[in-house]
């Protein structure tokens, strides 16, 4: 059976469409939830999918944090729900407190966009439960603020409790320790500034994507 | 009373500002020669209603924690003055 994704939709999101459609092509169920929602607990996962959420007005995922329906997604990650964040997402999930740290402009103040390759760190987390470590994939990103950042502190409780998920291989940002993604202790919540739903097609250039995805449904049924 | 309010927010010290870096890089080419340290920020100013100085720097300084500023990477420095 398939799962069902919701796929939560802001005033400026821009990359929802891409996301369903991409898990649709891969058989799985999805469907936009507008962020005036305050309820997802008949969803098995859920996605913040890329864009300038509210403009990204004062900084990215800064408005966003404040929606309605963010309190639903605290719930749901407070229940162990999967949670993924794709860049945008994962800068209002940074925002909201349910991932640690911040993305700050890139290094070199340059926007950038195209294939990227990420290794794998974690396979203890919901994207990425059934993919190796060591596992190298191909990945576009398409940001401008991308640079992950965080304190000392944080980095070593991250690298301790085994929360980075995603490395570049070629580190294009400036994010410190080339984090390309991670996740809160549980591993529930994820959040990566590469788009995974831009790569589920050879045609597309990549499958890398699909990896990811797949896994992240993989992981909502044996969540719910 | 009314007080007016400014906010500047600005990345902490030692945290890359790459807009920052880029102004500064650029200011030579315009002969503004010996420029360092350009750090780039937000300045906000609103009017806001408390009850004395004290109170309305302590509501915005909880605004600035809570949501005008980042402190992961931003510092926030306000200044309250009673409105004219």
């Amino acid at each position: 059976m398939s799962t069902r994704i919701g796929v939560v939709r802001f005033p400026g999101t821009n990359c929802e469409f891409d996301v369903v459609t991409a898990l649709e092509s891969m058989g799985e169920g999805a469907e936009l939830v507008w962020h005036h929602q305050d309820d997802l607990t008949e969803y098995d996962g859920v996605i913040l999918p890329g864009g300038f959420a509210h403009g990204d007005y004062l900084r990215p995922g800064a408005i966003a944090r404040f929606s309605k329906i963010m309190g639903a997604v605290e719930a749901f990650a407070a229940e162990g729900g999967p949670v993924l964040g794709i860049c945008n997402g994962f800068q209002v999930l940074t925002e909201a407190g349910l991932l640690p740290g911040a993305l700050q402009k890139n290094a070199g103040a340059k926007f950038l966009c195209g294939p990227c390759e990420i290794e794998v760190v974690s396979s203890r987390s919901v994207l990425t439960g059934h993919v190796e470590p060591g596992t190298v994939l191909s990945v576009p990103i398409n940001h401008f603020e991308g640079n992950y950042t965080c304190d000392q502190a944080t980095l070593d409780s991250l690298i301790e409790g085994d929360q980075v998920v995603l490395r570049y291989v070629d580190n294009p940002n400036g994010s410190v320790s080339d984090i390309a993604g991670v996740s809160n202790p549980a591993g529930n919540v994820v959040g990566l500034m590469p788009h995974p739903e831009r790569a589920v097609d050879a045609l597309l250039g990549s499958t890398g994507g699909q990896t990811l995805l797949g896994a992240f449904c993989a992981a909502t049924t044996r969540v719910g | 009373m009314i007080f007016d309010v400014a906010v500047i927010v600005q990345l902490r010290p030692g945290i890359s500002d790459p807009e920052g870096s880029t102004i500064e890089r650029a200011l030579p080419t315009l002969g503004f020669d010996g420029v360092s340290g350009v750090r780039a920020g937000k300045h906000l100013t609103f009017r806001l209603e408390a009850d004395n100085d004290g109170e309305a720097t302590s509501v915005v300084e909880d605004m600035c924690a809570r949501f005008l500023a980042n402190p992961v990477i931003e510092d926030a420095t306000i200044t309250v003055t009673p409105a004219s």
